[in-house]
């Protein structure tokens, strides 16, 4: 199992959270949680922007969610 | 529980996108209101509804939010009117709406909404596309596991309404099921919740439903870096493409419908004041506006056809990296396209930005963006001055002069975007965090809904503001009469004249004359107004049908190239709408940055001109 950060993944590759770390943004990472990006949770990502490839696009919980790869990489996630 | 002396409330919270304005809309069907922009602090969108007993209930639909942990204004009118902090009376009953398609993840707010002490039922909402996808539940055990009512329910399709609306309603009375529920601590952690969420699920669901495909599938091109640009880009030009050919016809029935009008009107009323007064200042004073009405409704439509479909979140998500390089979000997209139509349906979508100071920069430029009013100068003076040869293919230049107005303005909202960033509005650059919602069909009743709204609020603007500056303009311009066997013109010996002299130096170097300023003046309070009080000025006698022609014509004799140019790039920057200012004041909450933009855009919009005018006259224009 080895352990990477979300923002690290590249287009559709799957992965799950283990933790979701503070990000720099007090309440960010209560945000990410609350919008289902938390420990256990299953996640893929689906799409990346243009120019670039930032932001991305994540599946997780049933919900798509896009966020940057800067603020993805707050998450760490392991290997399925 | 109390007694109710008045009509009790009832309060739909949920997700965004979880289709709670569409069950608003199925429960309260016509009778709703949204509150006006001007003095109203909190866009409340509410309506009522007749419960079977007869019994009749208000029903208010929150913004949508994902926690009561709010994180933008608009979640935080959702978070006060739930805890009961806000100026308005909390609610009797809360309406949880989850998507059923999705219960893993809404269901962590209805735990959180649960948790309030107020009597709470859940809506199973969007539940056929559920059982579509193999969802089947145990409504029972889900009721006995949340503790509270679950009712599914089809709201495009008005399904469970009745039902819903009947225990919401049976909670009122004293003693309502829902006070003595069984209730765990309100202020679980989040992720405990998610995990009395995965528990719940485990013991309510027979079967799990099977992933959308759809929305993936459609994606694969709609967010493709190259195909969904390509794709953007084709949308975003089909809608300017419709707003000027498709508001054609339906505006010239308008224009013919205001001349029979002022024709009419001679033909009725014995000449003199009153006459004149009805005709030349009303008539044609809120008939000059009134002629955009299709325009603001087209784009409207798209914008909010674009919405209910999920689009619009994509296009923020495409735009994200260039929005970007001058230090907005990707969420600015949406407000700043709003302007477009309108600088005020714009600055209030800001809502939806988290962090003030990128919500604050929003504000300040998306009044740059060229909004409808300035469409009646901009034609006035583009069919006046500018010839219709062809360039290239079908492309003309009075279209392409129109387009770079348009792109002027774009830039100039993203270059002072840029500067704002930099220097008063400088700091980290907030973060991007928005789900992209499921696709589906957008509601024709939600969208039907929302243009009748905004038809309504342009209409009583033009009844109102407009109306109240067309008469001003109209008796500034009549009064004092002219001394008889004068060989001036009238114009000249009245009020206008006299104000539009005093202010002559200031602009003349921009290539204006008197009469512009005085047309000006009225067009600080409302853009479109000026084509009408120039006509006014120039005292061109026709009415209605072929006013602007005839107008055109006018000026075409009158100025030279280089005062139109110079004109028109005034137009491109100057801040001039008094709604805006309200709106602004009211989100900003001061007087402050309002007063910033009006003198800003002011200095912005005289260097412009002055520039242009300049350049025109050493290039001959003059």
């Amino acid at each position: 199992m080895k352990k990477r950060r979300l923002g690290e993944l590249k287009k559709g590759e799957r992965a799950t959270i283990v933790r979701v770390t503070e990000a720099a943004e007090t309440g960010l990472a209560r945000r990410m949680l609350e919008m289902g990006l938390l420990e256990g949770s299953r996640v893929e990502l689906v799409h990346e922007a243009p120019f670039g490839g930032d932001p991305v696009a994540v599946r997780a919980r049933g919900a798509l969610i896009a966020l940057r790869r800067n603020e993805a990489n707050f998450i760490e996630v392991a290997d399925d | 529980m109390t007694e109710h002396a008045q009509v009790p409330m009832i309060a739909l919270a949920g997700n965004p996108n979880c289709g709670k304005t569409a069950l608003f809309n199925a429960i309260t069907g016509g009778r709703q209101r949204v509150a006006n922009y001007p003095g109203v602090t909190v866009e409340r969108k509410e309506g009522s509804a007749r419960v079977h007993s007869g019994l009749v209930v208000n029903v208010l639909d929150l913004p949508g939010t994902y926690s009561l942990n709010a994180r933008t204004p608009d979640e935080a009118i959702t978070r006060d009117v739930l805890l009961g902090s806000a100026s308005v009376a909390r609610p009797e009953v809360v309406v949880a709406v989850a998507d059923a398609t999705n219960l893993e993840r809404s269901l962590g707010l209805i735990l959180e909404l649960r948790g309030l002490g107020t009597p709470t039922v859940l809506a199973l909402n969007m539940m056929d596309l559920a059982r579509r996808r193999g969802l089947e539940l145990d409504i029972d055990a889900l009721e006995r596991e949340l503790g509270i009512s679950v009712i599914p329910t089809v709201a495009v399709r008005k399904e469970g309404i009745r039902e819903l609306l009947e225990a919401a309603a049976g909670m009122l009375a004293p003693g309502g099921a829902g006070a003595s529920a069984a209730r765990p601590a309100g202020t679980m952690d989040v992720r405990a919740r998610f995990a009395e969420v995965d528990r719940i699920l485990r013991a309510a669901t027979k079967r799990r439903a099977a992933p959308t495909l759809w929305t993936d599938r459609i994606d694969r091109t709609l967010v493709h870096p190259f195909f969904g640009t390509v794709i953007m880009i084709a949308v975003l030009g089909l809608m300017f493409q419709a707003i000027f050919s498709w508001a054609a016809a339906p505006q010239d029935w308008i224009r013919a419908g205001i001349g029979y009008l002022s024709q009419g009107a001679t033909a009725v009323l014995p000449s003199g004041p009153v006459q004149r007064l009805i005709v030349d200042g009303i008539i044609a004073g809120v008939g000059a506006v009134l002629v955009f009405l299709p325009q603001i409704l087209l784009l409207f439509s798209f914008i909010l056809l674009l919405e209910d479909s999920g689009y619009m979140a994509r296009a923020a998500f495409l735009m994200d990296r260039l929005m970007g390089r001058v230090g907005l979000h990707g969420r600015a997209f949406i407000p700043l396209l709003s302007s477009f139509a309108c600088a005020i349906p714009g600055i209030m979508a800001t809502r939806t930005i988290e962090n003030p100071r990128d919500r604050l920069t929003t504000i300040l430029v998306a009044p740059l963006m060229t909004c409808s009013a300035r469409l009646p100068v901009y034609a006035l003076l583009i069919g006046a001055f500018i010839p219709n040869t062809v360039v290239w293919g079908p492309l003309r230049l009075q279209g392409l002069v129109m387009f770079g107005l348009y792109l002027a303005g774009i830039l100039a909202a993203l270059a002072m975007a840029a500067l704002f960033r930099r220097t008063i509005l400088s700091g980290p650059r907030p973060p991007l965090l928005m789900e992209l919602p499921t696709y589906k069909w957008p509601s024709l009743t939600n969208v039907a809904l929302g243009l009748v709204e905004r038809a309504r609020l342009f209409l009583r603007r033009a009844g109102t503001v407009i109306l109240a500056l067309s008469v001003l303009i109209w008796f500034l311009a009549s009064y004092p009469k002219p001394p008889a066997m004068s060989a001036e013109p009238a114009i000249h010996f009245s009020y206008a004249g006299k104000i539009g002299r005093a202010i002559e130096p200031a602009l003349r170097p921009l290539g204006f004359d008197w009469r512009v300023g005085v047309a000006l003046i009225p067009g600080f309070a409302a853009r479109e107004v000026m084509v009408g009080a120039l006509a006014t000025v120039y005292a061109v006698e026709t009415t209605g049908e072929g006013r602007e022609k005839s107008l055109g014509a006018v000026l075409a004799r009158d100025w030279s190239v280089a005062t139109a140019l110079s004109l028109l790039v005034w137009y491109v920057f100057a801040f001039q709408c008094l709604s805006t200012l309200a709106v602004a004041r009211r989100e900003t909450n001061s007087w402050r940055w309002p007063g910033f933009m009006l003198f800003s855009m002011t200095a912005l919009a005289y260097l412009g001109s002055l520039a242009t005018y300049r350049a025109a006259l050493f290039f001959g224009l003059g």
